[in-house]
């Protein structure tokens, strides 16, 4: 556990070293300047127009560091060879793919809060206080995070076999296929034969980021049930580790050349 | 003596081509055994095993037949994991974290506490003078202070063997000197030092034994002064007094001489005709002795130059 602890600290510093999170800072800032305007252009929806634009743009944002460094995260390590000196060590492959993954984890954790600290600011100038359907933004939040959760997971398990060109391919084509999912399940119902075993596979196998998408949902102060909260939560996380695990699958077996 | 490094049959091949039917091999079955507190060279041009034989002692590769142990342990115990160090060839660390902090990750990693590390990081970074540089991050040190980093890095949790792929690679003059007399500072701690070189020199002046390596195939393995001074099957003549001989000249692979001696070298078959050559011509002989090897001639003769 220490030494998992070690590498994802380590993990963490590096990428807070990389700039990651200044970007993100700066982002937080235009995020409270772009509540100025929305307040001026936007008569009477300008609360949902900032709510979804403001969710949307953590979403996308986050997302696109969480497979643009997670699929950094081993290939990276491999490519500048600071692997060897990690694992001639007594640290066994699974504890350094679980390492890596929490540091990365941890990051993405860090930069939606700081994020969210902007939107919540955006939010509270806008709209001089908070409602109590509100609450529902935090379960939007949440729900990013959890999707940040399984994208990462899968740009690991992708990196653990392939380069970094094909892992960042496959991660965006995985995530854009999983907003979608919904409709393939639907699909998949309406489909008979080999092509609704075919679509039903690849509906399960898809990250189903558009269960976890109820932005437009909260803008529009809708609550969010507990169940589905609990739901998605335990499927997130499961999805999460089970792509994990096959990262650690795959790389146990490579011969790191 | 205990032994620190043994492999027996250690073999690995890599499945090459688009359907990755080919098999090419990158290191032939390799049986050999090092000794505590040895200096151990692995010797052999670029390309010939000796990064594949760190890798797989490293674990990471794995052998396609054969196995290793590393003091008596195998390669995926842990608890021998924390006794050794590697400095991989030409290395390169995390860009953004100081000297400092890449030694301290490495030796928490390698499970010492954090307040020993403190106290061992400062002291790593000293011996391979670095002691200025720990709070600069990596990305501005220059390629010889990165090998020093790498060899502190090697070093940092006190292991009982090092092993260095190429640790001359990419220094000057006095960086090569440095890292020389670091590895026999650590032959004076006891500790046994694997490492791989094309460096004939270094090798010749720090190893107590070497192994030759060509196209992943163990070539000679002993010690430097016994390889290195092989009978070469070639004889050296002296003499005073008499001018080159024609009859020897004939048969001599070299002559030359200085003022009034001359010496040549000849096949040994040949040495017999020579001294009666020179016997008949009036020379007067000062000595015949065997041509010796050095280091550099044992090795281009086992990788066939």
């Amino acid at each position: 556990m220490r030494r998992i602890r070690c590498i994802a600290f380590h993990t963490f510093r590096e990428a807070v070293r990389d700039r990651v999170l200044y970007n993100l800072v700066v982002f937080a800032l235009l995020m409270v300047g772009s509540a100025l305007l929305f307040g001026q252009i936007s008569i009477g929806v300008e609360r949902q127009v900032l709510i979804n634009l403001g969710l949307t743009a953590i979403s996308l944002f986050g997302m696109v560091i969480a497979i643009f460094v997670g699929v950094g995260l081993v290939a990276k390590e491999i490519d500048k060879r600071t692997l060897y000196t990690v694992l001639s060590r007594p640290v066994r492959r699974w504890e350094f793919i679980a390492g890596k993954y929490c540091g990365l984890a941890g990051t993405l954790l860090v930069n939606t809060g700081f994020m969210a600290v902007g939107f919540f600011a955006a939010l509270l100038f806008l709209t001089r206080g908070f409602q109590r359907s509100d609450a529902g933004l935090l379960a939007a939040l949440w729900f990013i995070v959890l999707e940040f959760l399984m994208v990462t997971a899968l740009a690991l398990l992708f990196s653990s076999f392939s380069t970094t060109l094909e892992s960042t391919l496959y991660t965006f084509l995985l995530a854009v296929t999983g907003t979608f999912a919904e409709d393939l399940h639907g699909y998949a119902r309406l489909a008979h034969g080999i092509k609704h075993l075919a679509v039903t596979a690849a509906a399960y196998l898809v990250p189903n980021l558009a269960a976890l998408n109820v932005i437009s949902r909260v803008a529009h102060a809708q609550p969010i049930a507990a169940g589905l909260i609990f739901y998605n939560t335990v499927y997130a996380l499961s999805y999460a580790a089970a792509a994990v695990a096959g990262a650690v699958l795959i790389f146990e077996r490579r011969n790191l050349k | 003596m205990a032994t620190a490094i043994e492999t027996c049959g250690l073999e690995k091949s890599y499945r090459v081509g688009f359907w990755r039917k080919a098999q090419k091999r990158a290191l032939h079955p390799l049986t050999l055994r090092v000794e505590t507190g040895e200096v151990f060279g692995y010797l052999g041009p670029n390309g010939a095993g000796k990064t594949t034989t760190l890798k797989l002692l490293m674990g990471l590769v794995f052998p396609t037949a054969g196995w290793a142990r590393i003091l008596g342990m195998p390669l995926t115990d842990p608890r021998m994991k924390a006794q050794i160090g590697f400095l991989p060839e030409q290395p390169y660390f995390y860009d953004y974290l100081t000297a400092g902090e890449l030694l301290n990750y490495y030796a928490q990693l390698s499970g010492v506490t954090a307040r020993a590390a403190r106290r061992r990081v400062e002291a790593v970074l000293a011996r391979v003078g670095l002691a200025d540089a720990a709070r600069l991050q990596l990305r501005k040190f220059s390629k010889g202070m990165l090998q020093r980093a790498g060899i502190a890095q090697a070093i940092v949790h006190d292991p009982k063997i090092v092993f260095l792929d190429e640790p001359m690679s990419g220094l000057d003059p006095i960086g090569r000197r440095e890292v020389r007399d670091l590895i026999q500072s650590l032959k004076d701690e006891g500790k046994t030092v694997f490492f791989s070189t094309h460096i004939l020199s270094d090798a010749e002046t720090l190893c107590d034994r070497v192994a030759v390596l060509h196209q992943g195939e163990l070539r000679g393995i002993g010690v430097v002064s016994d390889l290195a001074a092989q009978f070469s099957g070639k004889m050296e003549i002296l003499w005073h007094g008499a001018p080159a001989l024609s009859a020897i000249q004939a048969c001599a692979l070299e002559v030359h001489a200085t003022g009034e001696t001359i010496r040549a070298v000849l096949p040994e078959a040949e040495v017999p005709g020579a001294l009666d050559a020179l016997r008949r011509g009036g020379g007067q002989l000062i000595s015949v002795t065997p041509v010796r090897l050095t280091l550099e001639d044992y090795f281009l003769r086992e990788v066939g130059r």
